[in-house]
């Protein structure tokens, strides 16, 4: 039995009945990473439309070239309509070819049109409707935690996201940061004392676990730069961090990546957007490295951004604020190798108001359908976590 | 055990250079406002320099934990001088002080002269943004990309400037100025009326917006307080009232305004009022030129400017509207100001704010009946903020409610509060370590970026990593002066400081408020660096 089999076989079964609340059946070590690029990364020059003459025509200085195996700045080949960024040639490509990457073009939020970063974040991270009045306690993935069992969420963030807020306790923890801890055993040890009869006490000593074991896990990765290996830094340090610790400790994760925002001089096969989409690839290949080929097979990650960019450039070789993005789908058991979800053809008559990819798959019916699969979520809970959303069916996992 | 003043005695050793600073300012102060509280601190710690002041500690019966207890939630904290205080004036003419404190809050001199040499602070609006909205323009017409691009990074960098400054005012009123409730209430008041400082331009709004809209009104009428944030251009830009016009109606503020600012969501208003109230709006923003916009002649007595602000009736929506079930008559501002009549009378606008005030004060849960009081005194004073205030403090559920482990602090309050204990009023010449440890910890000042303002309840503050980061930041304020008193200038001399917690304040008061686990741990201190840490981190400080 494959892991696909497998996760239906837990989605068909009888739900367990907990003190008459109904549990979600355990999809065994699933986990699930959320990677949101904040600041709008610019998709239509990472998943290219390589079939489209329209997208040369919007882009004459951005455009990237047909594939083609002799130019090492060109697209890499995807399928006939779709190509990618050269800067993910050693990184993510190879998970391509594994069939353990799928796209999801023209995904976003089909009901926030603000463009602002400021608010399209928050409704994505609150995964409510953007009208009417939304309750900024509750994030998606907090709703989310309080419908798994086992589960152990962390926001590997400096404060704890929108995202994660909410009824269940997340802790968050700065990834890139992590020192070695100030306050030394002896000293923690007496502050668990101290809070021994308080209510806090578990608060208290779950805090000073998961600190120690996230150090441990960091002076590991330490050791072995010391024997010479390149240690790696930004976004890759940070995800191989964080795929040690989703190993071992953690099965839903948050992580957020910045400097997507790009108006002035982007880049094209080289340049700036190539430089942090190398990383981000480098980052993603290392987090399946570190978890490990049992940890990945059982894992999906999902690469998320508030919206898509102009589908033209702007005068400053760069684009502006648009609609439409390209969602990822990562993991050992997914079912990839593919462009997934509804599509159209990519030309100036389809754009969303003569500038920007459309939205036809919502961010909240993709993630609905990857969560009623992935943890064999009952439709009860799917519609606790995203109130009237209908799931789209990708067929990822 | 090992007795504490023995063992301050042992540890003074490491800190005496420290302490013979302390000794050198306190001799050359008047003895008249050396307070016995100081006195008895420089007793316990005249361990390297033997008795200079002869004078004996404090009577320990004087500080009742109910007082400090008293003391700690109506202010940003307690320390000697504001424990010696109190004492001193007792505990009504103290709350008479704070409720009815000078116009104008009144910083000692080593505060004052760090605000004082602030850009901008003695500004207005108007010309702030005249000149940094002339900066960007010149920043965004240079011509290549990249020099374009190092402009607008050295404009950006200018209203972080202004941004930093802003936060700074606000923590040198926190830490030092001597009407804390007011403090305490412009912190509330301000995440009650939430911007979010990098939203557009508002790095060089919000501090004008904290000390002129907010604090100014913190104690007085709600209307004027209401009033003033919605005549600030901090507000008008943050929830996009200066976008709302006829025709193109933006809704963000108008809703806010009922489901924040007034009556509270849920409390009984529909998306029709919503759009009732927008419309009422519709022309209020910010006009930052020189020259009056161009209206139709008949028009040109509705236009009100007043700074940046401005009522622009080529913009405003004259038909008429029905609002909370009342006939307004389209007629222009005169309309605003009769929405917000109905608003600041409406009965669920007294017991939302009620409520918010006493889950700031008293309990995440606070008791309907305190609420109901404090409802009344809102209603029966036509919202005046010290009268409900007073009604709190005055109940029987206020009191009830000042026992040890109550109340948990927020970030800010916790930060607040060890800085003012370690150091009383000594005053911090930087306050960027007190800005970064607010943001660590995920309460920085100015810093939500959602309308709704910080969470003043228990459960959003006490989580594993969050207590974690709270005793990391214990130790850094408890093992050394953190670079609070090294100016933030090029080549400053890091002034020497030590935190001083284990004072006379703490031997005459605060010790009877720890419980015997807390007093065992800290009998385990090795270092007056790692009491510090203990005590700071302890379940007892954190409430």
């Amino acid at each position: 039995m494959n892991r696909r089999e497998l996760i239906k076989a837990f989605a068909s079964a009888v739900p367990l009945t907990v003190a008459g609340r109904v549990w979600a059946a355990p999809a065994t070590d699933a986990r699930l990473l959320v990677v949101f690029l904040r600041g709008a990364y610019d998709a239509a020059n990472v998943v290219v439309p390589i079939g489209s003459d329209f997208y040369r025509t919007a882009r004459p200085t951005l455009g990237l070239a047909k594939p083609d195996a002799g130019n090492p700045n060109a697209a890499l080949s995807l399928n006939a309509d779709w190509g990618l960024h050269p800067a993910l040639r050693d990184s993510i490509s190879p998970f391509w070819a594994k069939r353990e990457i799928a796209f999801v073009p023209f995904a976003g939020t089909s009901d926030d049109l603000t463009r602002s970063h400021f608010e399209t974040q928050d409704t994505i991270e609150l995964g409510q409707a953007a009208g009417g009045s939304r309750d900024y306690r509750s994030g998606f993935m907090s709703r989310l935690a309080s419908e798994l069992t086992r589960v152990k969420p962390i926001s590997f963030t400096d404060q704890l996201p929108l995202i994660f807020r909410g009824k269940t306790q997340t802790p968050n923890i700065g990834i890139a940061s992590v020192g070695k801890p100030g306050v030394d055993d002896r000293q923690a040890r007496l502050i668990k004392d101290m809070y021994a009869q308080s209510d806090l006490a578990s608060s208290v000593s779950e805090g000073f676990r998961i600190r120690d074991d996230v150090y441990r896990s960091v002076s590991e990765e330490m050791t072995a730069a010391n024997r010479g290996a390149v240690s790696p830094r930004g976004f890759e340090l940070s995800a191989r961090r964080i795929g040690r610790l989703m190993r071992d400790q953690f099965n839903l994760g948050f992580v957020d990546v910045g400097g997507w925002d790009t108006h002035v001089n982007q880049g094209a096969a080289t340049g700036y957007l190539a430089d942090r989409l190398g990383e981000l690839g480098r980052g993603l290949a290392g987090f399946s490295e570190e978890i490990g080929p049992a940890g990945w097979r059982d894992t999906v990650v999902v690469v998320i951004s508030e919206f898509g960019r102009t589908f033209r450039e702007n005068g400053d070789r760069g684009t502006d604020h648009g609609h439409g993005s390209v969602y990822w789908v990562m993991g050992g058991g997914i079912n990839g190798g593919r462009i997934a979800g509804e599509q159209i053809k990519v030309e100036q008559a389809t754009l969303f108001q003569n500038r920007d990819y459309p939205v036809l798959t919502d961010y909240r019916a993709m993630f609905a359908g990857l969560l009623q699969r992935q943890f064999g979520l009952q439709p009860p809970s799917i519609q606790r976590i995203f109130a009237n959303v209908h799931a789209a069916e990708l067929g990822l996992v | 055990m090992r007795d504490a003043s023995v063992w301050t005695t042992l540890a003074s050793r490491r800190v005496c250079a420290t302490v013979g600073n302390l000794h050198d300012e306190l001799d050359s102060m008047e003895p008249t406002i050396l307070d016995k509280f100081r006195l008895g601190g420089i007793a316990f710690l005249s361990g390297c320099a033997a008795a200079i002041l002869s004078s004996g500690p404090a009577n320990a019966a004087d500080l009742s934990p109910h007082d400090l207890i008293f003391l700690d939630r109506l202010t940003f904290g307690v320390n000697a001088s504001s424990a010696a205080h109190l004492q001193a004036v007792g505990v009504e003419r103290w709350l008479n002080e704070q409720l009815h404190p000078l116009a104008n809050s009144v910083l000692p001199e080593p505060a004052k002269s760090q605000v004082d040499a602030m850009a901008d602070v003695h500004k207005v609006p108007f010309d702030v943004a005249m000149s940094f909205d002339a900066q960007a323009k010149s920043a965004n017409q240079v011509a290549d990309p990249d020099q374009r691009k190092a402009a607008q990074q050295v404009y950006q960098q200018a209203m972080n400037d202004r941004m930093k400054q802003a936060q700074a005012r606000s923590i040198l009123h926190a830490l030092y100025a001597p009407d804390q409730l007011r403090q305490r209430m412009t912190w509330f008041w301000f995440n009650h009326f939430n911007v979010h400082q990098y939203k557009a331009n508002l790095r060089i709004f919000v501090g004008d917006y904290e000390d002129r809209a907010i604090r100014a009104h913190a104690l007085g009428k709600f209307r004027d307080l209401l009033v003033a944030t919605l005549r600030h251009p901090a507000m008008l830009r943050y929830l996009d009232n200066t976008d709302n016009a006829a025709g193109h109606l933006n809704e963000n503020y108008a809703r806010e305004i009922m489901e924040l600012h007034t009556m509270g969501v849920g409390s009984g208003y529909t998306q029709a009022d919503v759009e009732a109230l927008a419309r009422i709006l519709t022309g209020v923003g910010i006009d930052v030129k020189a020259e009056d916009p161009k209206l139709k002649p008949e028009l040109q007595s509705q236009l009100l400017r007043e700074g940046a602000f401005e009522f622009n009736p080529a913009r405003h929506d004259y038909g008429d509207k029905t609002f909370l079930g009342h006939e307004i008559r389209g007629r222009g501002f005169a309309e605003v100001d009769e929405a917000i009549d109905i608003l600041v009378h409406h009965p669920a606008t007294a017991t939302h704010l009620a409520k918010q005030i006493a889950t700031y004060f008293v309990a995440d849960n606070p008791p309907d009946a305190l609420v109901q009081k404090m409802a009344q005194a809102f209603k029966a004073t036509d919202g005046d903020i010290a009268a409900v205030l007073g009604a709190m403090v005055h109940a029987p559920e206020f009191n009830a409610s000042l026992k040890p482990g109550t109340k948990f602090k927020d970030p800010v309050t916790y930060v607040f509060s060890a800085v003012r204990l370690a150091y009383d009023d000594k005053v911090i010449l930087n306050t960027l370590p007190v800005q970064n440890w607010l943001n660590r910890l995920g309460e920085g000042l100015f810093n939500h970026e959602t309308p709704d303002g910080y969470s003043m309840t228990s459960a959003s503050w006490n989580g594993p990593g969050q207590m974690t980061l709270r005793f990391e930041i214990a130790r850094q304020i408890g093992s050394g002066s953190a670079g609070l008193f090294k100016p933030d200038a090029p080549n400053a001399v890091d002034k020497p400081a030590f935190p001083l917690i284990q004072n006379a304040l703490y031997f005459n008061g605060l010790r009877q408020t720890l419980g015997p686990a807390t007093l065992a741990a800290l009998d385990q201190a090795v270092s007056p660096q790692d009491w510090n840490t203990l005590f700071l981190s302890s379940p007892e400080f954190m409430r």
